[in-house]
């Protein structure tokens, strides 16, 4: 007995010689479990205000491979029924598999109740539970979700879902580098749920896109190609293909500190 | 009937002498008792309709659907035993979920015929089971649009190679009827259940072939001819069940769904006019007489 314990119950090699470790299985059957340890392909920050009668959300269009830029016409919002959208950061092929899911779900979900589609606050709920099981199985999706919509009595709802489980609602969200950038702009103008009440939804939809245009400035994994959604109680209107507008680069004159010029 | 009492009709998958299976032939007589169900290929959709017969007063009207959905394009409605039909419902749920989880979009109707057909035909091989008791009719709209592949996120470079043919159609009204034998055929216009023989003359009469029928016509023609293949002196009351799948521009969008109350309502008072019309006829043929 030693202290290797890929030696042990197997036979001694002192006897039948050295183990031969072509047939020590690393995949499949046998071999360890792997599970996900980091993003590979990833989506970068999703935006998100809730206002008096809906939600407005936005992400861009870009999926990163690293600092590569990989693919550039990415859809990270995904309208799940006339009421909800859900917006994906982080890796984009558990986006894809939690997209799987969720179409798989409208399709049960319809077969047992046609008169009433789940709505974002049923989808949070559900949501939040595939992650935290995930994370508990120590397999994490890796994503950062939000989920906006209406909830059961036609409100505006809006709340995230992290890789951990981790579930928070706010009147206005962010992920990823959004949380640092977008969020301190968002909370200007809507501090707290009161406020709600009284931004009209031009005003809720010129301070997301405001917030997609910090966010190509300072994250240098984002794009100036970005979705945006609106939910209203009237449906979902959902833009695939838009360009960030009056980009001013004025300020970049002030930054000090990067490559030959030191100060 | 010959049958009885050779001892041929006792075991599922014994034939007899002659090459017949009496148990496919005897669920084929349980289907034969059931309230009629027909289905309509019409140009722009297709139209599923069932005469549901009320077995008690005590039964909340309008409630226990009995025409399912699978996938969202897709119908099904059957006659004969009523659970039978509930597991050829699950089963074909099933089928439709499999196919998306490996093919990552929707089964087309004529492969969920083929499978569903291969599965009520395995119910006719052994002895350790029976046939199944139902003729099912399962009508849907496969997408005429090019659907993205399920979880797709962008479509691609959208110049240089990698771009894809525009070719001629694709997708379209489907409808099949698979009967307890585990057979089936595509049909234009398709019939089962206690009223069949009427509701297919019915059917014969609407040119079905020609393809010129609107889906609207279809669900006003699918009414009447329930209420035809109805025998009002031998049967109870009968609610009428009906739902559609229309072409991605149509009404319902591709997905199968119930024919809304007002549109339904309509049809049916439409069926009823058309009837008593017909027996005004009928009588005054007499009074000439």
């Amino acid at each position: 007995m030693n202290h290797f314990p890929q030696a042990w119950g197997r036979p001694r090699d002192d006897i039948y010689g050295a183990y031969d470790h072509s047939h020590f299985q690393t995949h499949g059957p046998g071999g360890p479990n792997q599970h996900t340890q980091r993003p590979i392909v990833t989506g970068t920050s999703v935006v998100a205000a809730k206002f008096k009668d809906g939600v407005v959300i936005a992400a861009d269009n870009l999926a990163s491979y690293g600092s590569l830029a990989r693919f550039t016409d990415v859809k990270r919002l995904r309208k799940f029924n006339d009421q909800v959208v859900v917006g994906f950061g982080g890796d984009v092929s558990d986006m894809q598999y939690l997209n799987r899911i969720l179409n798989s779900l409208d399709i049960r979900e319809n077969y047992s109740n046609p008169e009433n589609p789940l709505n974002a606050k049923n989808l949070h709920t559900y949501l939040s539970k595939v992650m935290y099981k995930r994370r508990s199985d120590f397999d994490p999706l890796w994503n950062h979700l939000l989920i906006a919509g209406l909830d059961g009595e036609s409100k505006p709802f809006l709340a995230s879902a992290d890789l951990l489980g981790t579930t928070f609602s706010s009147p206005t969200l962010a992920t990823g580098f959004g949380a640092h950038l977008a969020q301190p702009i968002l909370r200007k103008t809507i501090p707290d749920e009161a406020s709600v009440a009284n931004v009209s939804e031009e005003e809720a939809v010129k301070l997301v896109k405001e917030c997609m245009k910090v966010l190509f400035y300072r994250d240098a994994r984002s794009m100036d190609r970005y979705s945006i959604a609106v939910i209203k109680s009237e449906g979902v209107d959902l833009k695939e293909d838009e360009k960030l507008e009056n980009q001013s680069w004025a300020f970049a004159e002030q930054i000090r500190g990067y490559g030959t010029q030191v100060n | 009937m010959t049958s009885i009492g050779t001892g041929y009709d006792l075991s599922n998958s014994v034939f007899s002498p002659d090459g017949r299976n009496f148990q496919v032939e005897y669920a084929t007589k349980a289907v034969e008792n059931g309230g009629t169900a027909i289905g309509i290929r019409c140009k722009d959709g297709v139209v599923l309709a069932l005469e549901k017969l009320i077995t008690s007063k005590l039964l909340k009207p309008g409630a226990n659907k009995r025409i399912s959905t699978v996938d969202r394009n897709i119908g099904v409605v059957s006659s004969g035993l009523l659970p039978d039909g509930r597991h050829f419902v699950s089963r074909a749920r099933d089928e439709a979920a499999s196919w998306r989880s490996t093919y990552k979009a929707p089964i087309p109707t004529t492969a969920l015929a083929n499978r569903m057909g291969s599965y009520v035909q395995a119910y006719t091989l052994y002895s350790s089971v029976r046939p199944f008791g139902v003729t099912a009719i399962i009508g849907g709209w496969d997408s005429e649009a090019e659907l993205p592949v399920d979880g797709e996120v962008g479509s691609g470079p959208s110049v240089g190679a990698g771009g894809k043919k525009e070719d001629g159609k694709r997708g379209g009204p489907f409808l099949y009827m698979i009967e307890p034998s585990g057979s089936y055929w595509g049909y234009y216009g398709a019939a089962t259940g206690k009223g069949r023989q009427a509701a297919k003359s019915e059917l014969e009469k609407l040119n079905l072939s020609a393809g010129e029928l609107s889906l609207y016509d279809g669900v006003k023609e699918a009414a009447r001819i329930i209420h035809v293949a109805h025998d009002d002196n031998k049967d109870k009351e009968f609610e009428l069940e009906m739902t559609w799948v229309s072409s991605l521009d149509g009404p319902t969008k591709g997905r199968h769904e119930e024919v809304p109350k007002e549109l339904l309502e309509e049809a049916e008072r439409l069926a009823k006019k058309a009837l008593e019309g017909d027996d005004e006829d009928e009588e005054e043929e007499k009074m000439e007489e």
